[in-house]
């Protein structure tokens, strides 16, 4: 099935930002242009996904090339999943900037860059050609070596220069991971290297191969590999940590999930073996990072850590359950990493510190920003009815069936940690003695609290709503786990 | 051929970690442009090499060069020239603000 819309996601946000490069002075029109495209996506990607579930996977040959000969971006139930959880999210986010970002960074090409951004990570979702897929991260990731730059502050350069150098060397052990399968395999047409990997086997020299991309997406991903991820996430604004904190990591996990279930899936017992080692370390030095610090941004940054190895632990146990419980959770992340950075940007904003020992009392300040704390403090740790709860069910029932009982013990214990280090921040920060008095406090703008809401309604609607999605999952699920579903919509010709 | 480039990556990519390893930021800048051309060198070698051809396919041509990692390798050129100017105005701005290209000097305390 072909169709011209798939490249809409990716197509869309790049014309509006160019546009908008030339609006630079216009702040408010620049901002609410965003705000359209990214809601438009939106609509376009739920009409795909739509799409998808009536006529099964769509995609887009470029030029008319057929495959395996040229670029295609495929559309299936995972893809579009994600890409229209990031286009919500990304609206939503883009509302917060409107209301909170200064002058400055209105004014500072900041709205074309965040667009720029999302196309690059709506790209990498669709894509259907490896060598494209690194074309879409590095559009992705220049756009956040632009966002993590900008306002140019000490902290900010000195994490911006890690970060660069880090994923320029990650991105290098990418080029060399393509340079090898294509030598090995002669393609990179994602079905394709499928196709000839089963055929071929996937002998010592293949699976070697799929280590370096393991090692690739893991740095990308911050699974076993988060070194950077707390110093980066925590230095730019609030605006800017919760795009990456919700979309960046989740295209690594992304590529881990396609390459590891399309391409690698031949050798479970050393490759997801390894996933597995990697997602439990991840869990215990996420957990243990989590509570170590008093910087709520920094708390906040290695609860994404914990929920990578969470996540990954679904990929490692490659049950149908435990997969349908990953995407459950990857959507649910999302979601909710976006409300965490943004609440917890607000509370700096509020307080001008970081500090949890320098806070305290806030509930009696500002009521609605506790509660909508509280919520997402629930929600991360997975208490039902809130998102969180059926993902994190799936994936330990899936853990359970195949008898993982390690990674499932740790699993549940990083929920416990989750609830602790956040507990500690709402403890602190929202209980105890206020110490600013009512006439003092600094105000809260009302619009501020707007999108917070918004995260708060879809993280209790998805948890409430969990079936009217459950069929999009099922089938994502199912794509995953059957490779020849995905390979016959790629390589079946032009008559499908 | 083959061999003879492979050796070579497999210097330039020791020249690379060695300087990516160093202390000084300009020398790290340098590191990571080698990398890219050594990985670069790889991905054609990849695609096997040959003396005297040209990458067309013509009517009565006998032999070729396979053209896909000519066309990756100037995908890949194009993003690591961006990405190296991005990392050089980078470096400049850090050094204004900083005061220091040292990058053990850059670690920062955790909790200014």
């Amino acid at each position: 099935m072909m169709n011209n819309i798939i490249l809409l996601p990716m197509l869309l946000p790049i014309l509006v930002g160019v546009v908008l490069i030339f609006l630079r002075a216009y702040g408010r029109i620049q901002a609410w242009f965003s705000i359209g495209v990214m809601a438009v996506s939106s609509g376009i990607a739920f009409y795909l996904l739509e799409q998808v579930q009536a006529n099964g996977i769509l995609r887009l040959d470029f030029g008319g090339w057929e495959p395996p000969f040229g670029i295609l971006f495929v559309a299936d139930s995972f893809s579009l999943l994600l890409v229209l959880t990031t286009t919500i999210v990304a609206t939503i986010i883009l509302l917060y900037a409107l209301f909170s970002a200064g002058r400055f960074l209105q004014t500072t090409y900041f709205y074309p860059t965040i667009l720029f951004l999302i196309a690059g990570v709506n790209g990498s979702f669709l894509t259907g050609d490896l060598f494209n897929l690194f074309v879409c991260f590095e559009v992705m990731l220049l756009s956040s070596y632009v966002l993590l730059t900008l306002g140019g502050n000490k902290r900010q350069l000195r994490e911006a220069i890690k970060y660069v150098v880090i994923n320029i060397v990650s991105s290098w052990f990418f080029l060399v991971a393509l340079a090898y399968l294509y030598g090995a395999v002669g393609t990179l047409n994602m079905a394709h290297v499928s196709v000839r990997v089963a055929e071929a086997g996937q002998g010592p020299l293949l699976t070697t191969v799929s280590i370096i991309f393991l090692i690739v997406f893991s740095l990308k991903a911050g699974l076993l590999l988060y070194f950077w991820l707390p110093g980066s996430y925590s230095a730019p604004p609030a605006v800017t940590s919760a795009l990456f904190g919700a979309l960046l990591t989740k295209v690594g996990i992304y590529a881990l999930f396609r390459v590891f279930s399309l391409i690698f899936y031949h050798q479970p017992e050393i490759t997801h073996t390894i996933i597995g080692a990697m997602a439990a370390i991840t869990l215990v030095g996420g957990s243990l990072g989590a509570i170590a610090f008093n910087d709520i941004r920094k708390i906040a940054a290695y609860n994404v850590v914990i929920a990578v190895g969470f996540i990954l632990v679904g990929l490692a146990v490659s049950t149908p359950n435990a997969i349908e419980g990953a995407i459950y959770y990857l959507i649910h992340d999302m979601v909710i990493k976006a409300l965490l950075f943004l609440l917890v940007g607000t509370i700096i904003a509020l307080t001008g510190t970081a500090m949890l020992n320098k806070m305290s009392g806030l509930m009696k300040n500002y009521p609605m920003l506790g509660w909508s704390f509280f919520i997402t403090m629930l929600s991360l740790a997975g208490v039902p009815p809130l998102s969180g709860f059926i993902g994190k069910v799936l994936v330990s029932e899936g853990a359970v069936e195949s008898g993982a009982y390690g990674l499932l013990t740790l699993a549940l214990l990083s929920s416990l940690f989750v609830l602790y280090s956040l507990l500690r921040i709402f403890k602190n920060s929202f209980w105890g003695e206020t110490i600013v008095s009512k006439e003092d406090q600094v105000p809260l703008k009302k619009m501020l609290l707007v999108p917070c809401l918004m995260l708060v309604l879809l993280t209790v609607g998805l948890g409430l709503g969990t079936e009217l999605i459950s069929g999009y999952v099922t089938d994502a699920a199912e794509t995953l786990l059957n490779p020849d579903i995905y390979i016959d919509a790629v390589m079946g010709g032009g008559e499908s | 051929m083959e061999t003879l480039i492979i050796l070579l990556v497999g210097v330039l990519t020791a020249v690379a970690i060695y300087l990516v390893l160093s202390k000084s930021l300009i020398r790290v800048i340098l590191g990571t442009a080698i990398f890219s051309h050594a990985v670069h060198l790889l991905i054609l070698s990849m695609g096997g090499l040959k003396k005297g051809t040209v990458p067309l396919l013509g009517e009565e041509a006998e032999s070729y060069v396979d053209a896909l990692p000519q066309a990756l390798i100037l995908t890949a050129i194009v993003i690591s020239f961006a990405v190296t100017a991005f990392i050089l105005v980078l470096a400049f701005r850090a050094y204004q603000e900083l005061g220091t290209d040292d990058l053990e000097e850059m670690r920062g305390v955790n909790d200014e």
